[in-house]
């Protein structure tokens, strides 16, 4: 693994809540423009990955590294993953009452690109609204307070869009989404990973990934990836469901 | 020649404390009988403490009439027979050493007070805020004029051909002793409470509104243009009256920091809103930490009349201030919306009085308080409903925002409702800044600090979006350095 030319390499990750492990050591490299799925059942540790990968103040990293564009981001603080190019679309996105959209986004995209990025933030803004069809005003509501699942996660979306990241962990954006949103939202994920983009989109429906095709497929159980494959281990999980692998697994477990 | 009669600039031993009464038959020829420039030097090398004497000779300083006088004398009397409230902060208030103070401010010029006697911090305040360094010389005390002086003037033209009246209190006083005398003390008597009774007795400045019937002023009437020195302060009394049909917005006060050193600020608010009239009056206040702050603001809403108190405290180190609207009439509004930022060392006490005496009267109260680093903000709240005010609505919110585990709040809301028919909404909420939000904003590249910022920001939400833009962008910038802890 060569940890300098990749632009994302997650390194023998072990998170922990109170003392209780939750990821047991996950090995991922994420190169420029490659599209990873994780896919998983529910309690399997997958938010908790891209939470503590973000700095969540709840998971401590008790062991292993992650490196963005060659330097080891591990300990800093969120805000500065955030700059240098870490984005996080929640799963459960926080109200934050009285603050709205507007000077929400533009707060942000003043601290990632700094002032000049100003002048056209309103332009900028009332493009990636129409692009994601968000009602114009969405800029004025309070940020997540009152909104649906599916007016949440377009907005985690809008705020990848304003914000350019370099690498993208999308915390199951497709729940709450009817098809329509999903085509709206994934055509928005699309079109904001170009080339140089590296996205890790978590899910435990292969549905999304119709929409984001993925390159590679990991399959996450019990703290770990238990298996990688091409877009066709997706299909594979969605006909025969997770039931296989947590026997696999278990049957590892007792083996040891 | 002037008869010279000596007084001594010394505060008069307990013992001396209460001479007789004046002959109050003064006439036209005090002047003569006391002679204006004994007066004068009565207050020259400054006097401290109150009593009948200061309270006479201030009043023959401001050459007032025979019944302002005697209003002055018998709130005295009232002052000095009332007990220190027994609720609030008793300790800091039974602090507060009434022969310790002046209690009439004489012109700046003769003050002899420098730039370089402003404390530093206070400095450094203006310096962020980007106040221009005219205003900074005046809100420091140091100069008596502000060019604002001007502006004031050519607004005061337009407003008297419309027959609005818009003046200090001082002045009022003798220009339109008609309308002062029928309304002054209506509202608050100088029995309220034993802060109304010293503001009755040694008021100085405020100012004067008096709107005609159907009239709407338009613009927002701002103190800030026309204070001078005198009227900055210790004793403001205010009177506002918006006659039949009428609506008039008052703005007090300014984010800036107000330095004295004169520490008791014991100001007196009156509001009168006839029928169908609408009054709203804005504070946003900022004192400095050595400052008692201790406000007695009412208003009276008559028939389908509206008040509203939008009213901000900041800084101080005892604020207690309670805004309250009387629904006298049928059909009356009253709202309420108050923001409290207590930091370190300081104490703000706020909250809204609603009496409901009239059926179909409505009232809102919205009360937002935050806290860091050790302050203390209470709110305190009193509506009381009277059984003939049927069909009334009542809404309170109280949310309280601890912003550290050092800081404090309080809330001691009461209701009294004597009328079955009526809807009551009651809502009170203590939050911390949720680790959750602060994570959120931290992850789109805000520093831990612009989050929090944001977050109290968002939560005074309410409360800004009704001041004017450049009060509200100043309001911010002064909960940023509040919340960065640079103000002293």
């Amino acid at each position: 693994m060569k940890k300098n030319d990749a632009l994302f390499v997650i390194d023998d990750l072990h998170v922990s809540i109170d003392d209780k492990e939750i990821v047991k050591g996950v090995n991922l490299t994420v190169g420029r423009g490659e599209k990873h799925a994780i896919m998983g059942p529910n309690g399997s540790g997958k938010s908790t990955l891209t939470n503590a990968i973000m700095g969540h103040p709840s998971y401590a990293i008790t062991a292993g590294r992650v490196f963005l564009n060659g330097e080891d981001i591990t300990d800093l603080p969120t805000d500065e993953k955030a700059r240098r190019g870490l984005f996080l679309a929640f799963q459960y996105p926080v109200a934050v009452p009285g603050v709205t959209v507007s000077n929400f986004l533009r707060s942000a995209v003043k601290a990632r690109f700094g002032e000049e990025r100003a002048t056209s933030f309103r332009k900028d803004l009332k493009a990636k609204f129409k692009e994601l069809e968000i009602d114009e005003i969405f800029a004025t509501r309070y940020l997540n307070e009152g909104f649906s699942g599916g007016e949440k996660k377009r907005l985690e979306i809008l705020q990848m869009a304003m914000l350019e990241p370099s690498v993208a962990l999308l915390d199951e954006t497709d729940s709450g989404l009817d098809i329509d949103a999903l085509k709206v939202v994934s055509a928005g994920v699309n079109r904001y990973s170009g080339q140089d983009v590296g996205l890790l989109l978590v899910t435990h429906y292969q549905r999304i990934l119709n929409y984001i095709k993925p390159d590679f497929v990991h399959v996450f159980m019990d703290g770990k990836i238990a298996r990688s494959g091409g877009f066709e281990l997706a299909h594979e999980l969605d006909a025969k469901g997770y039931g296989d692998e947590i026997a696999a697994g278990a049957k590892a477990a007792a083996a040891n | 020649m002037v008869e010279s009669r000596k007084f001594s600039p010394v505060a008069p031993s307990p013992a001396e404390a209460r001479p007789e009464k004046p002959d109050l038959e003064i006439g036209d020829d005090y002047a003569t009988k006391f002679g204006f420039r004994d007066a004068e030097n009565y207050f020259h090398k400054g006097k401290k403490g109150v009593s009948h004497e200061v309270v006479e000779m201030m009043s023959i300083m401001k050459k007032e009439p025979a019944w302002m006088r005697k209003f002055r004398h018998d709130s005295f009397d009232v002052f000095e027979s009332k007990s220190m409230p027994k609720w609030g902060d008793t300790d800091l208030l039974n602090s507060i050493d009434f022969d310790d103070i002046y209690y009439y401010v004489k012109p700046i010029a003769e003050q002899g007070k420098s730039w370089d006697d402003v404390p530093d911090n206070i400095k450094n305040t203006f310096e962020r805020l980007g106040i221009p360094e005219a205003e900074r010389k005046f809100l420091a005390g140091v100069s008596a004029q502000y060019e604002s002086e001007v502006v004031y003037h050519s607004m005061r033209d337009d407003l008297t051909k419309k027959g609005i009246v818009f003046m200090d209190m001082d002045t009022a006083l003798r220009e339109r002793p008609d309308i002062v005398q029928k309304y002054l003390a209506t509202v608050i008597p100088a029995a309220d409470n034993k802060f109304a009774a010293l503001n009755s007795a040694v008021w100085s400045g405020g100012s004067f509104i008096y709107v005609p019937p159907g009239l709407d002023v338009g613009i927002p009437l701002q103190a800030y243009f026309r204070i001078n020195t005198e009227n900055m302060g210790q004793f403001e009394r205010t009177l506002i009256i918006a006659d039949k049909g009428s609506r008039v917005h008052y703005i007090e006060g300014c984010t800036a920091p107000v330095y004295t050193t004169n520490s008791l600020h014991s100001a007196v608010v009156e509001l009168v809103a006839l029928e169908d009239a609408y009054i709203r009056y804005t504070t946003i206040q900022n004192w400095a930490n050595n400052i008692f702050n201790l406000v007695t603001k009412r208003a009276v809403a008559h028939k389908n009349a509206t008040v509203e108190w939008v009213d901000g405290n900041i800084g101080s180190k005892l604020t207690m201030k309670f805004p309250c609207v009387y629904l006298m009439g049928e059909g009356a509004k009253g709202e309420i919306l108050s923001v409290a930022f207590a930091g370190n060392g300081q104490h703000q006490d706020a909250g809204a009085k609603v009496i409901h005496a009239a059926p179909n009267t409505s009232s809102r109260i919205t009360s937002k308080s935050i806290s860091k680093n050790g302050g203390r903000a209470s709110y305190r709240g009193m509506v009381k409903v009277y059984p003939k005010a049927t069909g009334c609505k009542v809404s309170v919110e109280c949310d309280a925002l601890l912003i550290d585990k050092d800081s404090r709040s309080d809330t001691y809301p009461t209701m009294e409702i004597n009328q079955d028919n009526v809807q009551i909404e009651h809502e009170a909420r203590v939050s911390k800044v949720s680790e959750e939000q602060i994570f959120y904003l931290m992850s789109r590249g805000l520093s831990e600090d612009e989050a929090r910022l944001l977050i109290v920001n968002g939560f005074i939400e309410p409360f800004t979006k009704e001041l004017p833009m450049e009060y509200a962008v100043e309001l911010n910038r002064l909960i940023e350095l509040e919340m960065e802890g640079s103000i002293g």
